[in-house]
């Protein structure tokens, strides 16, 4: 039994597999299939200043290993996180993590003071790389000023664990995670979806209500383990890894680019118990190499 | 209700017309208590091109002979696949999902079960749950052509069962809110499984006539267990997941143009 322990920041995390945010609703939805315990970590779906209806349908569609949605943040807002599902979900036993995404700083603040207040939440994923909201979310994501900004107004008044989740929708995704890294980020996490389009070409119009939408799943892995790669060797702060995992090979190419924990997104969709198979399944890769502890492989990537 | 992923084995996979594949499936366990309406994700195997899994409705449960039945048309790579699968090969599952039809609160209620194509699976499953609370169920299937109308024997072993066909092949010829049915007996709840442009026409035909229904709607889905929020309709109440909300709907809650 190797050692699986991992810490973001100042957060410590009982092995390095966390469910990503959107792809497992509050994690209830997910309990008659897995001991929610058993994760390193759950980060709940975006949640907004105020309540967001999100999209019109059709609002997914599937793709060549993987699909593109366009859920456009669909929550009920931070308040009613505070006092309708927070009460749900904060005695389970493992870290509860809230992605917080916003359209200016000023929502971004407000819903990141407001969640500092929830003791059982010992971190936020800052969501600035939402591809499919019309106004913020991505638009911050995409240049360093604009990162900077958000995540600096943020870091004044939260005052745990901050991850930042980065857009793959970028020249230059280092750039970025340096900027986060300076404005005070404990962590960033990466890859957000990848933009696409999908076309019915008898109707001529796209197959999604708002013409693009984010593609994940395994069509976007390699491209994730590339930006991980890169990101990690920029920074010194802890880098979260996702995008496209469905297995512990997966999430071991991750762990070797530089990633010290993983979130499991799409995936849960095909197997709602996936994230624990993954977990044992890198516990028993370390096992096999003779790997005591998961740190011995993070970063441990030789260039060809 | 609790929800299982399960390994099921394939009793008998038969192919009641060349578009549709019946697939009885078991469990080395006493199958899960299943409410009709509700529906399963299908994992697909061997399928390049398809990724995720494919929400088929119930369409019968043999509690006797621990088996449950689902009817899959063809219509993509997906269903293709499923429809070839073989007895004692592996179908994963998980289920029961949604929540399902509302059962008659008396026996003396009169419930129309309103099915077209594909959309009368469900309908099986429910119109059993029916009769056993004492009910009598009725079903009223639609379909293009009399050699689309599936399962008719096992339809007339539950209740009064009439037809229409678009071409006047079998049953009335037209559409199933034409039926003269509609004339003779006075309902007291439709439920409606089909084509959007069906339950529409049958949604319009019950809130003029002040009968109580409900449909049950396929909206395009990812988890299945109202985690991703892909597969929502329009309500009274906003957006709500078909595949958790639903997939069965008052049409009193919907904003359809009725």
């Amino acid at each position: 039994m190797a050692d699986l322990r991992v810490k973001i920041g100042s957060l410590e995390l009982k092995n390095p597999v966390m469910t990503a945010s959107g792809t497992f609703g509050y994690g209830k939805e997910f309990e008659d299939f897995i001991n929610l315990e058993d994760l390193g970590g759950i980060i709940v779906k975006g949640t907004t200043l105020n309540h967001r209806e999100g999209n019109a349908y059709p609002r997914m569609v599937e793709t060549p290993s993987g699909m593109l949605n366009c859920v456009g943040l669909q929550n009920k807002g931070v308040d009613y996180f505070c006092n309708h599902i927070y009460p749900d979900i904060k005695d389970i036993n493992t870290n509860m993590i809230v992605n917080v995404s916003g359209s200016t700083v000023e929502d971004y603040v407000a819903t990141a003071e407001r969640i500092n207040e929830l003791d059982k939440i010992p971190a936020i994923e800052l969501n600035i790389s939402c591809p499919n909201v019309k106004s913020g979310g991505m638009a911050f994501g995409v240049t360093c000023e604009g990162a900077s900004e958000v995540v600096k107004a943020v870091r004044k008044v939260y005052k745990k664990t901050l991850i930042v989740k980065l857009s793959p929708n970028v020249t230059d995704i280092a750039s970025i995670a340096k900027a986060v890294e300076a404005s005070g980020a404990d962590s960033v996490s990466l890859i957000n979806t990848l933009m696409g389009m999908v076309i019915d070409i008898e109707k001529r119009i796209p197959m999604l209500s708002i013409n693009t939408g984010g593609l994940s799943g395994p069509a976007i892995r390699p491209v994730a383990v590339r930006m991980v790669w890169q990101v990690a060797k920029a920074v010194k702060i802890p880098v979260v890894g996702l995008g496209g995992i469905v297995n512990a090979h997966d999430a071991i190419e991750f762990f070797m680019a530089g990633a010290s924990a993983i979130e499991i997104g799409t995936a849960n969709f095909i197997d709602p118990a996936v994230s624990i198979k993954v977990k044992n399944g890198i516990n028993d890769w370390l096992d096999a190499h003779g790997c005591k502890s998961l740190l011995e492989i993070v970063g441990s990537l030789k260039d060809y | 209700m609790k929800k299982y992923i399960l390994d099921l084995r394939v009793v008998e996979n038969s192919s009641p017309h060349p578009r549709y594949a019946l697939l009885k499936l078991t469990h080395d366990s006493k199958l899960p208590e299943m409410l009709p309406g509700q529906f399963a994700e299908i994992r697909i195997d061997g399928s390049k091109n398809t990724f995720l899994r494919r929400p088929i409705s119930i369409n019968y449960v043999d509690y006797e002979r621990n088996e449950v039945w689902f009817l899959i048309a063809k219509v993509g790579e997906g269903t293709k696949t499923l429809a070839k699968v073989q007895s004692g090969e592996i179908v994963n599952v998980i289920l029961p999902l949604g929540n399902g039809f509302t059962l008659p609160l008396s026996p003396k209620q009169k419930i129309l079960l309103v099915g077209g194509g594909v959309g009368i699976a469900p309908l099986l499953y429910f119109g059993k749950c029916i009769k056993e609370i004492g009910a009598e169920p009725t079903f009223l299937l639609g379909a293009k052509s009399a050699s689309d109308l599936l399962e008719l024997d096992q339809f007339h072993e539950l209740g009064s069962v009439y037809t229409t066909t678009e071409d006047g092949s079998m049953g009335e010829k037209g559409f199933v809110t034409q039926h003269s049915i509609l004339n003779q007996i006075r309902f007291d709840r439709i439920s409606a499984c089909g084509p959007k442009p069906m339950m529409i026409s049958v949604a319009r035909y019950a809130k003029a006539e002040g009968i109580e229904c409900e449909v049950s709607l396929e909206n395009k889905m990812a988890c299945g267990v109202g985690a991703c929020l892909c597969c929502v309709e329009n309500t009274t109440e906003g957006h709500k997941c078909v595949c958790k909300d639903g997939p069965v709907f008052n049409i009193n809650d919907l904003l359809w143009q009725i």
